[in-house]
């Protein structure tokens, strides 16, 4: 009987929020300590699976099935392949240092935590589901947290707004890929007159070209919002920016890469006839969001704002890569989600950091930052030059298969979206170089209190995985090979 | 026991219920009045439960009481909804002035309940208005229940007029079906209304005029905001719970049975219904300050999704306007009990009075959350599978454009919802200093709200047991 | 010993890297712990170099040492890396050139250990793109050079300056170290967007990176089309983007502007390593990247090569001379001298397979490895001075020599190796890069002669302006006494001297080795 991992690692972050929840108001050390043992229990679990996968047999493994309903073949139906297992670690990743990070909230943490934890379960969920119905069941669970995370620890001056803007989109997003799953469930009855929401089985189901060329579309968007594709990621920035920091974390490290890789896994995987057709559209707004984010990063003036549109830019790197439907692109693409998630989760602990002691965000006000925060500097800087691309850090490792793959499929995007690298260079360093160095504004002498132990462990544990991925791709490549293969079979045939 | 005996076992129990509590009120001191009736009801009614669900589960559908009643999975499990709301009820009343130690309030609730219980049963014409007019009478009184609140007398007044105008209405369709078909069974009814004309056609029309009452659809709601506002918050849940569940086991039962050949039209009639009832539900919801209004919006829209089921009249479709009313009544519930126990200690049902609450009581804010979560649909509550059943059966039927209507509707009811959340969450009362302004709980409020926070969750994830009572419930007709 | 000797390479390459692992887990107040275990770990490397040397087969064609391990399957890349006679010179040079740079920082006193780190991984970074046999390897080392060495000028560099920058943000001033280290990044990483670009399409083109398939595979392509263009087409373009990339590390002119910021604000050490290693970095890509994977558009586009060459020789030597501050004038030599590595390049692309091109070639890896000993000391000369005046401009000097004796007898050592003075080691790379160019780019090897000239003139102006003349009396007395040259400096350039003068006696010891790896390159 083999442990029922998955599971577990769903489960954890759930039955500690209900512990959280039971536990007094005033008990905020011992929440702190429930969710840091909760946190570090799921990082442990969700390495213990990415490094037992099996690399030789691929396909689908720790699975467990339990059916849930039956009548409707609704199961609870959980494993990963290559392309979901780095996304639980991140996700493990990221939970374990949004924690550490968020050590010091003392508005009602047991509420904070417990939300927090909710949201993580539900990540957990999606990236696990084999099942399409329960894939929708996490997915809300994962989404509607967020709204409570923002609207009350958020930043006060734009959190409700953009909270609601935020679920909103993303309900609305999620509920058109409902009509899709659906459409799909009933096409496959009416076909083989089996009842399943098993995506093992929707994948052989071999549905009509004309039934996959209308509901591609309505399927992957309504996912591709929570990617932040454009014309749809209006809500990501905003929502980045009002988040407090673990939150903005979570969503840009993990939640964003929710809806890509639901994207993937429901319209790209199960309606291969769609992507084909549509997948031109796909490419073309991805290259906007590619370009367009990075000038946008470019000229803003809040720190949350330029990360928050630089992960519009690199998650449509992201939907780039998925696009082009070749294995590189979408080798570079699956990379990509893993890598940018840890950094842009670095970035905005980083920002937090600096928030929470100079109280502002705003980059033409900051300066000299690295003398007081050296720990925050360095962090910084290594999330820059991972978000630059630079060979050794793992954004490298992403960014240039997918390049590669963008070279198959039209070389004209290649060059000019590698545009974007350099402007995102420039953004980058304009920030480094403004907020990490030169002077220290006078009034913020002597208000610079250095991080706390906690903080140093997420840096360097967020630092040590770029760094080890950008050293040797090996440790995750082969694994993200095995599931673009199993992508692209069903895309294109063959063995 | 004989097989009529069986058919309304439950209604039995309750009246004895009701006829203990008339019996046992002169016993009671008068500061144990409140305690003694409230569990002696919830006892009472919970007992029912048990026994019937022991004892009464029927098994081929059958008919009894030469033909009156049905007794089948589909008026079975209603009959457990309505018991189950009203046991949840009467704990609600108990620590609600003038209400909770009055037992006549106890003794209406029961009536009440005797009547939905037949509503959901009777498969006559004549029995179905008995029966519901036995609902509505309690309610009514119910409803206007604090004589010195004019708000309260408003609302049972007004509910009194629109329930005896639509009442009467409904009373002329049935007139005419019985003219026409010249019996007042539904299996009769269904041989002669087989074809479509001018009567048929007006008939189903002032059929639906009552029932659309019932169940608040638009465009016969109007009276649901100004009722709900007025009458004591346990009693707008009941109405808004077990009494729209009521209309709707009507409806089922009756369309189904009775105008299975007519599918088309009241199905179209119907879907145009539920699309007008969702958005005029959900977008006026939007303007609400006080919470009691809102929620009615809210269940008028809440009709509206759970129509969607019958629309598309499948297999799948029956089942889940059956699920979605479980769920519902469960979440609509404890909506209206929390905001029975919080405006019970804040004295007002503004909307801002909410502002800090979950620094008042962190616990009842959470219950708060669950129960506006379910509603607007979220996993992992009772909510999100009863719509994603619903809409799942439109789809299947091909009733596409009303999902998509569906879809935009429950967007604005995030909005709402989640809005009313943020006052719960964000916002913090004048001076900040919620800590010295606790929200006490008493017992039979924390007991029914845990039992209905729970049952939210089991609905919304473990879903198969209720799926079953719900396929049975459909397939049992 | 067996495990050391099977993987010669990669215990060279990463060595530095374990030694500044070390470094992490000592003590930082230890400070003179950390800079020994840093000086001797960073001999080891030499010593496995020169023990490399023993058993380095110069007459074999090839590459040596091979070893090749897997590193990114997926694309096709593994990690492959080997040596030949041109790549032995630079790594060579980097392992002997790293423990003398941090002897030469043993004066650093603030957050020693992060330097050494730095200074360690650099040296990694550096030797990883003189021994990389693929194409990505190579650019994840040309990348990743740049990292130390930025936070080596932003962090360490010389405090003292400001520069006003407009930016989004608005105007402000900034410390000019920090402005010269961005700009350093900046520009190298948008020279290098198009040799990204460039190497993509190469790697999607034939499914991977090795260098050694694709000196086959990439030359041998020549007819149809590629992306809807004619072959040739692309590969000019490419080609350009690849020569740009280089140019600009070089630098060549006009691409140089980084280059006496970066040196004037950077530490000394810095600087040496700057100048002694970094640059041949660009020049080191022209021959293992650009000659062999282009050689038809190279010796078509040699003329503008010879061009940019002839005008960093000249426009080198003049800004040298307009120069006041001693840093900068030794920055722009580096300019002029580098010029002639590429001159050396355009000619024997030009006429590839000649004995000129042979000449050329050698001359031009000669003059790489000797500029690379000059230039070293030079800037450490500087930092000698520097650290004793806090000054670097030439006006403050005067008539030191009686006051420095040993110091003066130095610098005019080395500076006459610079300058090209026959006997010294600059002599025989300059004169065979000429010597090499001169039947191939006759025009542009004239020109290059007036820079040669200037060459003089700015030396002479510098020494004279040092130790000539009339004596600055304010550094004859009392506080601001100059002191000598102390026993640790002289231990630096003690090595460096020696080179110098060895080279250029006996030039033979390490010619052989290039001018057989020349002859088998072409």
């Amino acid at each position: 009987m083999q442990l029922p991992i998955l599971s577990v690692i769903v489960f954890t972050p759930l039955v500690a929020a209900v512990i959280m929840l039971m536990m007094k108001p005033t008990m905020k050390t011992e929440v702190r300590v429930t969710a840091l043992a909760a946190a570090t229990f799921d990082l442990f679990l969700s390495g213990w699976v990415y490094f037992t996968y099996n690399m030789q047999a691929a396909g689908y493994q720790f699975l467990e099935k339990y059916s849930w309903l039956p009548q409707l073949g609704i199961s609870y139906h959980v494993g990963v392949d290559g392309m979901s297992a780095p996304l639980v670690l991140l996700t493990g990743v990221v939970m374990f240092t949004g924690v550490l990070i968020s050590w010091g909230i003392d508005d009602r943490p047991r509420e904070f935590f417990a939300f927090l934890f909710l949201l993580a379960g539900g990540v957990f969920g999606v990236f696990v589901a084999l099942d399409l119905f329960m894939l929708f069941f996490f997915y809300e669970i994962a989404v509607f947290p967020m709204y409570l995370l923002i609207a009350i620890w958020g930043w006060k001056v734009t959190r409700e707004y953009a909270a609601m803007k935020l679920t909103l989109y993303l309900f609305l997003g999620s509920v058109f890929s409902l009509v899709g799953a659906l459409a799909m469930y009933f096409a496959n009855y009416q076909m083989h007159g089996v009842l399943t929401f098993d995506m093992l089985e929707l994948e052989k189901a071999g549905f009509p070209l004309l039934f996959q060329q209308i509901w591609f579309l309505p399927t992957f968007m309504g996912f591709a919002i929570l990617g932040g594709i454009f014309p749809f990621h209006n809500w990501s920035p905003d929502g980045h920016v009002a988040a407090p920091t673990a939150v903005s974390m979570f969503h840009a490290g993990v939640l964003m890469k929710l809806g890509a890789f639901a994207a993937l896994r429901v319209g790209i995987m199960l309606l291969p006839q769609g992507a084909l057709v549509w997948k031109d559209l796909i490419f073309g707004l991805a290259t906007v969001n590619v370009i367009y984010g990075a000038f946008i990063a470019m000229i803003q003036t809040d720190m949350k704002y330029v990360i928050g549109f630089s992960s519009v830019s690199h998650m449509g790197l992201v939907a780039l890569g998925f696009s082009t439907l070749t294995r590189e692109g979408m080798l570079g693409a699956g990379v990509q989600m893993f890598s940018h998630g840890v950094m842009t989760a670095l970035f905005f602990a980083a920002v937090g950091m600096v928030y929470d002691r100079a109280h502002t965000r705003q980059i033409p006000e900051l300066g000299g930052m690295i003398k007081p925060l050296p720990w925050v500097g360095v962090a910084f800087i290594i999330g820059g030059l991972v978000s630059m691309g630079m060979p050794g850090f793992s954004g490298f490792v992403a960014e240039f298969p997918i390049f590669m793959g963008v070279w198959k499929t039209q070389w004209v995007v290649a060059i000019a979206a590698s545009i974007s690298i350099v402007i995102t260079a420039a953004y980058i360093i304009m920030v480094i170089r403004k907020v990490f160095f030169g002077e220290v504004p006078a009034h913020f002498e002597g208000h610079i209190t250095p991080i706390s132990a906690l903080d140093k462990v997420a840096i360097v544990t967020l630092c040590g995985f770029m760094v080890a991925l950008g050293v040797y791709p090996a440790l995750m490549t082969p694994m993200v090979s095995l599931g673009v293969q199993n992508i692209l079979r069903l895309v294109f045939g063959g063995a | 026991m004989s097989l009529n005996l069986m058919a309304i076992l439950p209604e039995i129990l309750v009246l004895l219920v009701g006829i203990l509590v008339l019996v046992c009120d002169p016993f009671f001191k008068d500061e144990n009045r409140r305690v003694g009736l409230g569990w002696l009801t919830a006892g009472g009614l919970t007992a029912t439960l048990a026994i019937s669900l022991l004892a009464g589960q029927p098994g081929q559908p059958a008919s009894a009481w030469g033909g009156m009643v049905r007794y089948d999975w589909l008026s079975f499990a209603f009959k457990m909804f309505f018991i189950f709301a009203a046991a949840i009820t009467a704990l609600f009343f108990m620590d609600v002035d003038k209400l909770g130690r009055r037992a006549e309030a106890y003794v209406l609730l029961t009536a009440s309940t005797i009547g939905m219980s037949l509503m959901a049963s009777s498969s006559d014409l004549v029995m179905l208005y008995l029966a519901i007019e036995t609902t509505s009478i309690p309610m009514y009184v119910l409803s206007g229940f604090m004589l010195d609140d004019q708000k309260s007398t408003e609302s049972g007044f007004k509910y009194l007029l629109f329930g005896a105008m639509t009442s009467a209405v409904f009373l002329y369709g049935l007139s005419l079906v019985y003219g026409f078909a010249g019996s007042t069974s539904y299996e009769v009814v269904a041989l002669k209304f087989t074809s479509l004309n001018i009567v048929s056609v007006g008939v189903l029309f002032l059929i639906l005029v009552g029932l659309g009452f019932k169940v608040s659809l638009a465009p016969f709601h109007f009276w649901a905001p100004d009722t709900y506002e007025g009458a004591p918050s346990p009693v707008a849940g009941v109405l808004s719970t077990a009494s729209k569940a009521a209309g709707f086991a009507v409806l089922i039962r009756l369309l189904l049975v009775g105008f299975p050949a007519m599918a088309e039209q009241w199905q179209l009639t119907l879907a145009i219904m539920a699309a007008i009832t969702m958005t005029i539900g959900n977008l006026v919801a939007l303007a609400q300050k006080n919470i009691k209004r809102l929620l009615a919006y809210s269940s008028i829209a809440h009709a509206g999704y759970a129509l969607i089921g019958l629309v598309a009249n499948n297999e799948l479709g029956h089942l889940s306007v059956v699920f979605y009313l479980l769920a519902y009544i469960l979440t609509n519930l404890a909506a209206f009990g929390i905001i029975t126990a919080f405006g019970r200690i804040a004295g007002s049902d503004e909307i801002r009075a909410y502002d800090g609450m979950s620094r008042r009581s962190p616990y009842l804010a959470l219950a708060m959350l669950i129960a506006f979560l379910s509603l607007a649909g979220m996993p992992p509550f009772g909510g999100f599978i009863a719509k994603a059943l619903v809409f799942a059966a439109a789809v299947q039927a091909g009733w596409y454009w009303l999902v998509f209507v569906g879809i935009i509707n429950s967007i604005v009811g995030v909005y709402y919802y989640l809005t009313t959340m943020k006052y719960v969450y964000l916002y913090r009362m004048e001076g900040e200093n919620e800590e010295s302004f606790p929200i006490p709980m008493s017992r039979p409020y924390v007991i029914a709200l845990v039992v209905l926070c729970l049952g939210i969750i089991m609905v919304g994830s473990f879903f198969a047991p209720w799926f079953d009572l719900a396929g049975k419930a459909a397939m049992g007709l | 010993m067996e495990f050391m000797s099977t993987h010669l390479l990669t215990s060279i390459l990463f060595f530095p890297v374990v030694v500044a692992l070390v470094l992490l887990f000592l003590p930082s107040d230890q400070q003179k712990l950390i800079r020994w275990t840093a000086f001797i770990g960073s001999l080891i490397p030499l010593g496995l170099t020169i023990w490399m040397w023993t058993q380095f087969n110069s007459t074999a064609a090839g590459f040596q040492f091979q070893e090749r391990y897997p590193w990114y399957d997926a694309l096709g890349s593994s990690f492959h890396i080997g040596i030949d006679g041109i790549s032995f010179s630079m790594v060579f040079l980097t392992t002997l050139l790293t423990p003398i740079v941090i002897l030469a920082s043993f004066g650093i006193t603030d957050r020693v250990k992060a330097y050494m780190m730095l200074f360690l991984f650099l040296e990694m970074g550096m030797l990883g793109v003189f021994m990389a046999l693929d194409l990505l390897i190579f650019f994840v080392f040309w990348e990743l050079g740049l990292v130390p060495m930025y936070f080596l000028i932003n962090q360490w560099g010389s405090p003292k300056g400001e520069r006003e920058v407009n930016s989004i943000f608005g105007k402000f001033t900034m410390p000019s170290r920090n402005y010269a280290s961005f700009k350093f990044m900046i520009y190298t990483m948008a020279g290098s967007l198009g040799l990204l670009l460039a190497i993509q399409l190469i790697g999607v083109l034939f499914g991977t990176y090795d260098l050694l398939t694709l000196y086959e595979k990439w030359t041998s392509l020549t007819d149809g089309t590629l992306l809807g263009m004619p072959v040739a087409q692309v590969k000019t373009v490419a080609f350009w983007a690849f020569a740009v990339a280089f140019a600009l590390k070089v630098p060549v002119w006009p691409f140089h502007t980084w280059l006496p910021d970066a040196h004037t604000d950077a530490p000394t050490a810095g600087s040496m390593i700057l100048a002694g290693v970094l640059l041949k970095l660009g020049a080191y890509g022209f021959i293992r990247l650009v000659l062999p994977l282009y050689p038809a558009e190279s010796a078509q586009y040699a003329g503008a090569l010879a061009f940019l060459a002839m005008m960093a020789i000249v426009f080198g030597a003049f800004a040298s001379y307009g120069q006041t501050d001693f840093k900068r004038l030794v920055a722009y030599s580096s300019v002029n001298h580098m010029g002639f590595v590429l001159l050396g390049i355009a000619a024997a692309a030009a006429s590839a397979g000649t004995m000129d091109a042979h000449i050329a070639m050698s001359g031009a890896v000669l003059q790489m490895f000797n500029h690379g000993l000059s230039s070293a000391g030079m800037f450490f000369l500087v930092g000698v001075i520097y650290d004793r005046t806090h000054t670097r401009n030439l006006d403050d000097f005067g008539g030191l020599f009686p006051l420095v004796p040993v110091y003066g007898t130095i610098m005019i050592f080395t500076s006459m190796a610079s300058l090209g003075l026959p006997g010294l080691n600059g002599f025989v790379s300059e004169f065979m890069v000429v010597r090499g160019a001169f039947p191939v780019l006759t025009v542009y090897t004239a020109l290059s002669m007036i820079g040669l000239l200037f060459t003089g003139a700015y030396i002479l102006k510098g020494i004279k302006k040092v130790l000539h003349g009339p004596l600055n009396e304010h550094w004859a007395h009392g506080e601001h006494r100059l002191t000598e040259i102390n026993t640790r400096e002289i231990l630096v350039m003690a090595p460096l001297m020696i080179l110098i003068l060895v080279t250029g006696i006996w030039p033979m010891w390490i010619l052989d080795v290039i001018n057989k790896a020349v002859t088998m390159l072409f």
